[in-house]
């Protein structure tokens, strides 16, 4: 895993899923507790760019490096 | 793989907020602690926040900060850096707080070039109370109270106030504009907080930092398209840049 997801915080504005280089980033079918379906990212395109976490106003992503 | 960089929220910010999904404020918090962080100054910092959106901020907050009256930031943010000059004082607020209701205290603090950081998120309307005109609201934009459009000739233009206490106040240190549109622009925000925070801590002076922000809800837009609106309209009115960098003019 390349990033950590805190998906309780995501608002499925999809902010990150436009500015992904990698198109990496997709809704999911979870629905969080605020009834919103999450992100979720495939870790096989996933560069770990930081992207995501510079677009998303939640800090839904956590870069693990 | 390329060596990447942990990146992950700052402590004092990290918790879920209650902004709008798509609202730029989230981003902005997080760059002000993003340099709070690399300046070392997460145990030294004070903000004073306005009344409306920027009032969520305090919910998500671990640290010192008082909900000021509305629009009275910079008067509160004033007394509290002439008690603790040591201290990082960032008032934090909306432009409806900073220059509607407040304009007088926000002008003033910067006419006597008080040694505080102003960071005004600039959504051009008043975002909390359901999008009504505001004094940054751009001609012809419809808004609750605006129904047919800003007619600029009755309500007056919008107001650059960066751009005014840069040109006419050289007690100001450092005025500048950013977005969050776009991760470069999000990245030259970033150096536009952390050199108002600068000049904060070397005691040059007074320091504004505007960012536009968009506001999917009340301008009826999706969160990408409104960062598109900001690209598209905002910015030819509202230019990005910075206005008066440090040490320039400031005699």
């Amino acid at each position: 895993m390349k990033v950590e997801l805190k998906l309780e915080r995501c608002k499925e504005c999809g902010l990150c899923i436009h500015h992904c280089p990698k198109h990496a980033i997709s809704k999911s079918e979870h629905l969080n507790a605020n009834g919103y379906y999450a992100v979720q990212i495939n870790d096989e395109l996933c560069i770990a760019c930081g992207i995501c976490y510079t677009t998303c106003p939640d800090g839904v992503f956590h870069v693990l490096g | 793989m390329a060596a990447t960089r942990e990146r992950k929220v700052p402590v004092l910010v990290d918790k879920p907020m209650d902004f709008c999904p798509g609202c730029g404020h989230g981003i902005i918090s997080r760059l002000i602690m993003e340099c709070l962080e690399e300046l070392g100054q997460l145990e030294n910092i004070i903000f004073p926040i306005g009344v409306g959106c920027s009032s969520n901020l305090g919910a998500g907050l671990e640290c010192d900060r008082l909900h000021c009256c509305h629009g009275r930031a910079a008067a509160v943010a004033t007394g509290m850096k002439r008690v603790n000059p040591d201290v990082l004082v960032v008032t934090y607020q909306g432009d409806g707080d900073a220059y509607n209701i407040g304009i007088a205290e926000t002008f003033s603090a910067a006419y006597r070039g008080e040694h505080i950081t102003v960071i005004t998120i600039n959504n051009t309307n008043f975002g909390m109370t359901g999008g009504q005109m505001a004094v940054t609201t751009m001609e012809g934009q419809k808004t609750s109270t605006t129904v047919h459009g800003r007619d600029c000739g009755v309500t007056g233009f919008p107001l650059r106030f960066p751009e005014m206490v840069a040109r006419e106040f050289p007690n100001v240190a450092y005025a500048a504009r950013g977005t969050v549109t776009t991760p470069a622009q999000i990245n030259r925000l970033k150096g536009y907080i952390k050199n108002a925070l600068e000049a904060q801590i070397n005691h040059e002076g007074y320091s504004i930092v505007e960012v536009l922000s968009p506001c999917p809800v009340n301008w009826g837009l999706s969160p990408v398209k409104a960062m598109e609106r900001i690209e598209q309209e905002l910015i030819p009115c509202y230019p990005i840049g910075e206005f008066k960098k440090r040490g320039e003019g400031n005699v």
